[in-house]
């Protein structure tokens, strides 16, 4: 059998359902989003057709602006920390034979699964005064007595890479597991320490594919929206929860559209941004 | 040295991604209606509160109603297009597979959005069927990519060989290809299941205030004060994507439908 | 009448030729092989004749029959894919009698028939086992005894010993050699290795990196009678020299006259030749002993493998290599003076 042409209405039945039903509930709710950018909002009423800029036009408030830069350094942050520490162990797990493979993937699975609101409450409980760490450090005679460290931005930071931690793993996975093991062997044998061979050869190789994993983990927790709310205060509220305030409890839909939209293109262009830089160092350092 | 260093690490990453697990299994079995770990006495009523109470029955039963039938919708959109493009390969279909990674790769606020101002559009803001229909579509992604390993993971020379056997493309479909790809129809059905039991955000804008998922009602409850009934939900959603996974792991290759190379490859 | 012939066919992938010009006839009942090096389209021609590809120009019939527009599952052959293509899904009973399911055949005469096939190819009492639980050599067998199920009209492999190792590989050849013996079933066998296509074959079909049949015949005929240089070099080892055809019966090769036996039709005194000789043919004489068929030079390596002797003879412009059995070992050292002679009925002339 080869790739051949799709022959007759049954093979193309195939391609016409998914099709349609992407292009419906997908391509459709999308595209309503970007008009809805456009529209005029109704006070009351949710809002009414229209050609207008002035939704992008409201979004230069210092309050968006900041609620952006944040949201993005954020991210950024907890995508950093996220790479950092699951690199050495992703490494480490596919080094490990197949069937400790498997409990380790059965185990990040789990927890990848695991809800936000989850999560949040959680680590709300952890870090809480009641039934949290401290409370068990103050057992051990650690601390003289128990406090609460949420909410508050480590709290949220922590909150955003446990939620992060599993995915970053999953997506390291692949490149790290097909990594052949003659590498980091021959670097041994040419003299270099674990930990040498490690940053040498092991991150050396797979640069792209740690870039590909800082992106995608760095849109993931652009996408938290209730962890800021569980574990930061207000002032740690990203423009996830900022968007569907708008939306929902503002019923200013145009005006979340329009932040959706500009959202997406801010990080799109971060994300090429670090694809371009990712490729130009490449040959200085090869 | 550098073994012992290495299992040092792993030991650090156990406790961080298992700290909140054990501190909330504590959590729900204290005895007394607050939270307290390690727990005061120890009793499974806030586990029969939460199959008892209609309070918590309901959104259970939201949630899977919305779980089962989300994955069996994205299954049936991912099933034909993965068959379409491995077997056609044309570029129109690549196109459409791209389409259907969009969803998971954007930020769900963004497409959660976008289903939001349609359903709206169209009239069915609030009712379950667009929580349904947007789950399938959200992690119609998760199918779609087990599915197209599957059958990539299908030898050409194996469909030939049916052929030259006397099979038509029915019955090669029907005993080899379908055969051959259920194991990764089963996994991508359970990561759909799984993942839209625990997604918030778009069954929040899509139809929150009138369909509440389990997650919708944890952090509905949330706002009202901690009960170690939530404690319970997250232990149950915990068991249950581990049960789920372990078995993928254990009848399945796991490894291989992440993203690893064959074994025999090693 | 011919069980197969294959008429003007020509496969192109788009713009790449892949089988040009093809014409060739099979007999009824025998062992045929496509040899020749990879890239020669030897395995898109076997495609071409199982229906798994179609063909650009050209016709193929079977039985005097034109099939070339049959689709594969309804021509009613067997075939043994290079990667064996087993399902990986079922069992080595369901394997093996697939073919009989799709047909509509009933179970307990497909028991009883995958029973038989299993004892055909020496695996009693495997029946059950799972495909992923086998051993080489057994996928091999069982490989086989599925092609053999429906008792195929013709019997299709493509190079399905070439992941085996040497040993299990030789045993395999004369196995199914034997195997299509008893059964007499028509046999089109791909391989890329001319010692397989030697021992096995009634008849080689050789292909060459032009992508067209080069020649035609028995493993006998093609080795002893090459039909050009390409054919000579490819099967086993040849001594090529290029020589001037002088007169009738005759070639000069480096000033020495080289009396043949015979000259090609179409070949004329003046016309370039070259004169392919079997090292197995030529004698080696110690010391420097000019004469008619004679090349004197020096020997510039022994190669000893036990079994063979082999004599590497530097004659200046060019090279002899001889052979000779242990027994009749030519009583030369490295770095003698020695002569070769040239049989004049060993000595094949081609058209260069």
């Amino acid at each position: 059998m080869k790739a051949q042409r799709p022959r007759g209405i049954g093979a193309y039945l195939a391609f016409f359902y998914p099709a349609l039903m992407l292009g419906f509930f997908f391509v459709i709710p999308f595209a309503t989003m970007v008009a809805v950018s456009f529209f005029h909002r109704q006070p009351g009423a949710f809002y009414i057709p229209a050609f207008e800029l002035d939704n992008y036009r409201a979004l230069a408030t210092p309050l968006f602006s900041r609620v952006l830069v944040f949201s993005l350094l954020l991210g950024a942050l907890c995508a950093a920390l996220c790479v950092a520490a699951g690199l050495p162990f992703t490494y480490f797990i596919t080094r490990l034979k197949r069937r400790f493979q498997v409990v380790w993937l059965v185990f990040l699975l789990a927890v990848l699964s695991l809800s936000e609101v989850i999560i949040g409450f959680s680590w709300s409980l952890l870090l809480s005064r009641t039934a949290g760490i401290s409370n068990l450090l103050v057992r051990l005679g650690l601390m003289d007595h128990a406090v609460s460290w949420s909410p508050g931005l480590a709290a949220l930071v922590l909150g955003l890479c446990y939620l992060a931690f599993p995915y970053t793993v999953l997506v390291l996975y692949p490149p790290l597991s097909r990594l052949d093991p003659a590498l980091p062997e021959a670097a041994r044998t040419l003299g270099a320490s674990p930990l040498r061979t490690f940053f040498t050869v092991v991150v050396g190789t797979l640069r792209d594919a740690i870039v590909a994993a800082f992106i995608m983990v760095f849109v993931f927790t652009l996408g938290a929206y209730l962890l800021p709310q569980i574990l930061g205060r207000p002032h740690h509220w990203t423009l996830s929860v900022l968007i569907t305030d708008q939306a929902i409890y503002q019923s200013n839909m145009p005006q979340a559209a329009a932040m959706a939209i500009f959202f997406m293109g801010v990080s799109l262009a971060l994300v090429g941004l670090t694809m371009v830089l990712g490729k130009r160092r490449r040959p200085a350092n090869d | 040295m550098t073994r012992s260093l290495r299992n040092l690490y792993l030991t650090a990453v156990v406790c961080f991604l298992s700290g909140p697990l054990i501190v909330v299994t504590g959590v729900s079995l204290n005895a007394r209606k607050r939270l307290f770990f390690p727990p005061d006495g120890f009793s499974l009523r806030w586990y029969i509160e939460l199959l008892s109470e209609k309070a918590w029955l309901v959104p259970v039963r939201n949630s899977l109603t919305i779980a089962s039938l989300s994955a069996l919708i994205a299954l049936s959109i991912a099933l034909p297009l993965a068959y379409f493009l491995w077997r056609h390969r044309v570029f129109y279909a690549r196109m459409l597979f791209a389409l259907g990674l969009s969803p998971f790769i954007l930020p769900p606020v963004i497409t959660a959005l976008g289903f939001l101002s349609f359903w709206v559009m169209i009239g069915f803001y609030g009712k379950m069927a667009a929580t349904i229909i947007s789950h399938a579509i959200f992690f119609v992604t998760l199918p779609l990519v087990t599915l197209s390993l599957g059958f990539e993971s299908i030898d050409t020379e194996i469909v030939e060989a049916a052929e030259t056997m006397g099979a038509d493309a029915r019955m090669v479909f029907r005993s080899v290809i379908f055969p051959m790809v259920r194991p990764y129809m089963v996994s991508g059905y359970a990561f759909a299941f799984v993942l839209s039991l625990n997604e918030y955000i778009v069954a929040y804008m899509v139809a929150g205030f009138t369909v509440e998922t389990l997650p919708i009602k944890i952090f509905n409850s949330l706002r009202y004060g901690y009960t170690p009934v939530m404690a319970a939900v997250a232990v149950v959603f915990v068991l249950l994507a581990a049960l789920i996974f372990g078995l993928i792991g254990r009848f399945g290759d796991l490894p291989k439908l992440l993203g690893a190379m064959n074994p025999e490859d090693r | 009448m011919p069980a197969l012939t294959l008429e003007n066919i020509e496969k192109r992938f788009g713009k790449v030729v892949a089988v040009r010009d093809v014409n060739i006839h099979l007999p009824d009942g025998r062992f045929v092989c496509f040899l020749g090096p990879s890239g020669c389209g030897k395995t898109t021609l076997l495609r071409l004749v199982a229906g798994l590809e179609n063909p650009t120009r050209g016709r193929i019939l079977l039985d005097g029959a034109d099939i070339t527009h049959t689709p594969a599952h309804r021509r009613n052959f067997g075939m043994v894919f290079q990667s064996l293509a087993l399902f990986p899904h079922l069992s080595v009973a369901e394997n093996i009698t697939y073919s009989l399911k799709v047909r509509k055949v009933d179970r307990r005469e497909r028991l009883r028939r995958a029973g038989e096939l299993l004892e055909l190819v020496q695996l009693p009492g495997l029946m059950d086992r799972h495909v992923g639980q086998l051993s080489g050599g057994q996928r091999q067998r069982v490989a086989i005894a599925r092609a053999l199920a429906i008792e195929p009209r013709l019997f299709l492999l493509d190079e399905p010993l070439s992941a085996l190792d040497a040993k299990l590989r030789e045993d395999m050849q004369l196995e199914l050699r034997m195997l299509q013996q008893r059964l007499q079933i028509t046999t089109i066998l791909v391989t890329h290795d001319q010692r397989e296509a030697m021992t096995m074959s009634d008849l080689v079909v050789v292909m060459g990196p032009d992508n067209r049949v080069h020649q035609m015949g028995t493993p006998l005929e093609i080795y002893r009678r090459p039909a050009d240089t390409f054919v000579a070099d490819f099967i086993g080892t040849s001594n090529l020299l290029e020589g001037v055809c002088s007169e009738a019966g005759e070639v000069t090769v480096a000033a020495t006259r080289l009396a043949v036996t015979e000259v090609p039709g179409g070949i004329s005194p003046g016309d370039a030749v070259t004169v392919s000789v079997r090292p197995e043919s030529i004698h080696v004489l110690p010391g420097r002993e000019p004469g008619p068929n004679r090349f004197c030079g020096r020997v510039s390596f022994i190669r000893d493998v036990g079994s063979s002797v082999e004599i590497f003879l530097d004659c200046g412009d060019f090279q002899i290599i001889s052979m000779s059995t242990p027994k009749g070992r030519p009583q030369v050292a490295q770095g003698d003076e020695a002569t070769a002679e040239l049989p004049a009925d060993a000595c094949v002339v081609l058209k260069r």
